[in-house]
């Protein structure tokens, strides 16, 4: 409704009376709500000439409605022209029917720390829960190989362990250019360091490689997982999936912890020997022959350094996707649910590896590993 | 006295909301639709109809200048939609409000937030000044019990009537529905029709609505146009109701009374 002439709206105050006039827009409206409200003293009657006003609309509205609220009564409307007093009457219609906005209604500390608790322990079952779905298809796969989604199973591989590779490698390759440079300034002052190879290498193969890898598998896939699942979850094409009788751990859970768990070796393997290409590199601009470096290498660490590193893996691999899958598992509603999701399976799953981590480091010590 | 600052001028003061002259689309070598032409009065519920895939939600995201039309002109309330640039442009389209097939409510505000956000993000209104307008607003639509639930609590048809109030939020002249029925069942369906007609009535609000719903088109349409995958093109224009009497285009007889052509 944008008719009548293009006057500008004005504000006049004449003995008790208030005239608007012009073309009452929500930017007019903006330019003059400070000053109408302070025209009006709260007990007044109240009445407004609106025989030059050429349109009003709904936030014109508002401001006569806001001009009545203060003077506390109905305001007496002269001189409105048919269509300016049909919007009115509509938006004070509209406007009456709005219920008085209810009191905050914040909980008290007893119920706010019990909604807390009880909150915590429904998500802790709910967890366990999704964990023993998972523990008995994983049994139920093997015990059937056949019922797995192979196709799904490979191109998961592929998104966990080969689109990785460029990453890992770099990361790795990077991380032990530093961690050689950084431990061969103090070693030197000692003549020592030559045992930057031996250091290097243990530490990566034994604790770093496992570890990081892990992280990275976190932050590419585990988020990953928990986000398509979520998102599965929220086009309830998860519901779908179990209207059809077809297990959604076996077709999705499944697939995606065998090839993070097949895909964590190779993944360990490539930042360990990009981690040690690093160390070679510092430990040749620092004058060391090959034969040096690698004898160095061969004759301090053993296969259990290697293979212990390799074995955490398993178990990082399987955590982290299973951590991804059971956040997507348990997405809830709304905008915001697919993100959160994604967080808790990072977050998760990084804590998860280094306690994991702690407790491999105490087990291997006690098998003299 | 206080004077507020002149408003932007209207040149578009002749009765026409919009018009299309000669619009065509074609996504490759696939014509979607060719030589559209028509003319939205001030104030009336005009519906774009046709079948699925005839392109009438592409004629709509052209009309709203989401996507420029591969041919023709789009004249909305007086100005090129495809030329206008700038600050014209922002201000051009304010004056339009959209109203998106699932809501497109932002899920993360409420539903009041949702109503203010053009209000606060264009105006200088101060803020109880935005909480009155919004709440108004959503009392208009018949929501005045939900301003402060958010999005992911309302019902098909609270989020349409939501999307509706942020659609009208600036109090534009001029709103485009896309389908507005789809998905709600036919009370819901015929609350909104309503809802429709008397913000047309009071408000003096222009609609450009695209939809399929008979029932719909029957109660709130005063001219049509109705598109066809065929054809390429408009296929009939007027009045519904004389339509569904007079027309004996195949297409047009079979979609108001319920036969079946063979095609389409």
């Amino acid at each position: 409704m944008e008719s009548g002439p293009d006057v500008p709206a004005t504000l006049t105050r004449r003995d008790g009376a208030l005239a608007l006039s012009g073309r009452l827009d929500a930017h007019a409206v903006a330019a003059l709500w400070r000053e109408a409200l302070a025209a009006v003293t709260p007990g007044t009657t109240l009445s407004i000439d609106l025989a030059g006003c050429s349109y009003c609309d709904v936030s014109g509205s508002a401001l006569l409605l806001a001009l009545e609220d203060k003077a506390g009564s109905r305001a007496t409307l002269t001189g409105a022209s048919p269509q300016v007093a049909r919007v009115i009457d509509r938006a004070h219609e509209a406007y009456r029917t709005i219920p008085p906005p209810a009191p905050p209604t914040a909980p008290s500390l007893p119920v706010a720390v019990g909604e807390a608790v009880v909150g915590k322990i429904e998500d802790l079952g709910e967890r366990i829960a999704l964990l023993g779905r998972t523990a008995t298809s994983a049994v139920l796969t093997a015990l059937n190989p056949r019922s797995l989604r192979w196709p799904d199973t490979w191109h998961q591989a592929e998104e966990v362990g080969s689109r990785a590779l460029p990453l890992i490698c770099m990361i790795g390759f990077l991380f032990g250019l530093i961690l050689a440079f950084q431990s061969a300034v103090p070693l030197r002052q000692f003549g020592a360091d030559i045992f930057v190879a031996n250091l290097v290498a243990v530490s990566v193969f034994r604790e770093l490689g496992p570890l990081l890898s892990a992280v990275i598998l976190a932050a590419r896939s585990g988020s990953a997982f928990a986000a398509e699942i979520g998102t599965m979850k929220v086009n309830e094409e998860i519901d779908a999936l179990n209207t059809m009788g077809l297990d959604p751990f076996r077709f999705l859970v499944m697939p995606r912890l065998i090839a993070a768990v097949a895909m964590m070796p190779v993944l360990i393997i490539a930042m360990n020997l990009s981690a040690a290409a690093g160390m070679a590199t510092v430990m040749t601009s620092l004058g060391f022959p090959w034969a040096a470096i690698s004898a160095q290498v061969v004759n301090w660490t053993g296969p259990s350094d290697v293979l212990g590193g390799l074995a955490k893996g398993l178990v990082f691999g399987a955590v982290v996707a299973g951590i991804g899958c059971s956040r997507g598992m348990s997405t809830g509603v709304g905008p915001r649910a697919v993100g959160q999701s994604a967080t808790a399976a990072v977050v998760g799953g990084i804590v998860a590896i280094i306690v994991l981590d702690g407790i491999f480091a105490v087990l291997f010590y006690l098998m003299g590993w | 006295m206080v004077t507020a600052p002149a408003p932007a001028p209207r040149p578009d003061a002749n009765g026409i909301a919009a018009s299309l002259r000669g619009v065509g689309m074609r996504f490759g070598a696939n014509t979607v639709f060719q030589d559209v032409s028509f003319d939205v009065r001030r104030g009336e519920v005009f519906v774009i109809l046709g079948g699925s895939g005839c392109g009438k939600s592409t004629l709509l995201k052209l009309m709203i200048g989401l996507r420029p039309p591969s041919e023709g002109t789009i004249t909305i309330l007086g100005e090129d939609i495809v030329a206008v640039r700038g600050e014209a442009r922002r201000r051009l389209k304010q004056r339009f409000g959209v109203m998106f097939q699932s809501g497109a409510l932002f899920g993360s505000m409420t539903v009041l937030e949702n109503v203010a956000l053009p209000l606060a993000s264009f105006t200088a209104l101060p803020r109880e000044a935005i909480e009155r307008i919004a709440r108004t607003k959503l009392g208009l639509v018949g929501l005045a019990d939900a301003v402060l639930r958010m999005p992911s609590q309302l019902s098909g048809g609270m989020i349409k009537r939501a999307a509706i109030a942020r659609a009208i939020a600036l109090d534009p002249p001029l709103v485009f529905l896309d389908e507005p029925s789809a998905g709600l069942d036919p009370i819901t369906s015929a609350g909104l029709d309503s809802l429709i007609v008397s913000l047309a009535r009071d408000l003096g609000i222009t609609f450009v609505v695209v939809t399929h719903e008979l029932a719909s088109i029957l109660t709130i349409a005063d001219r049509v146009i109705m598109l066809d995958k065929q054809a390429k093109g408009v296929i009939a224009e007027g009045d519904p109701r004389r339509l569904k009497e007079e027309s004996t285009h195949p297409i047009v007889r079979a979609f108001f009374h319920r036969t079946e052509t063979g095609v389409g």
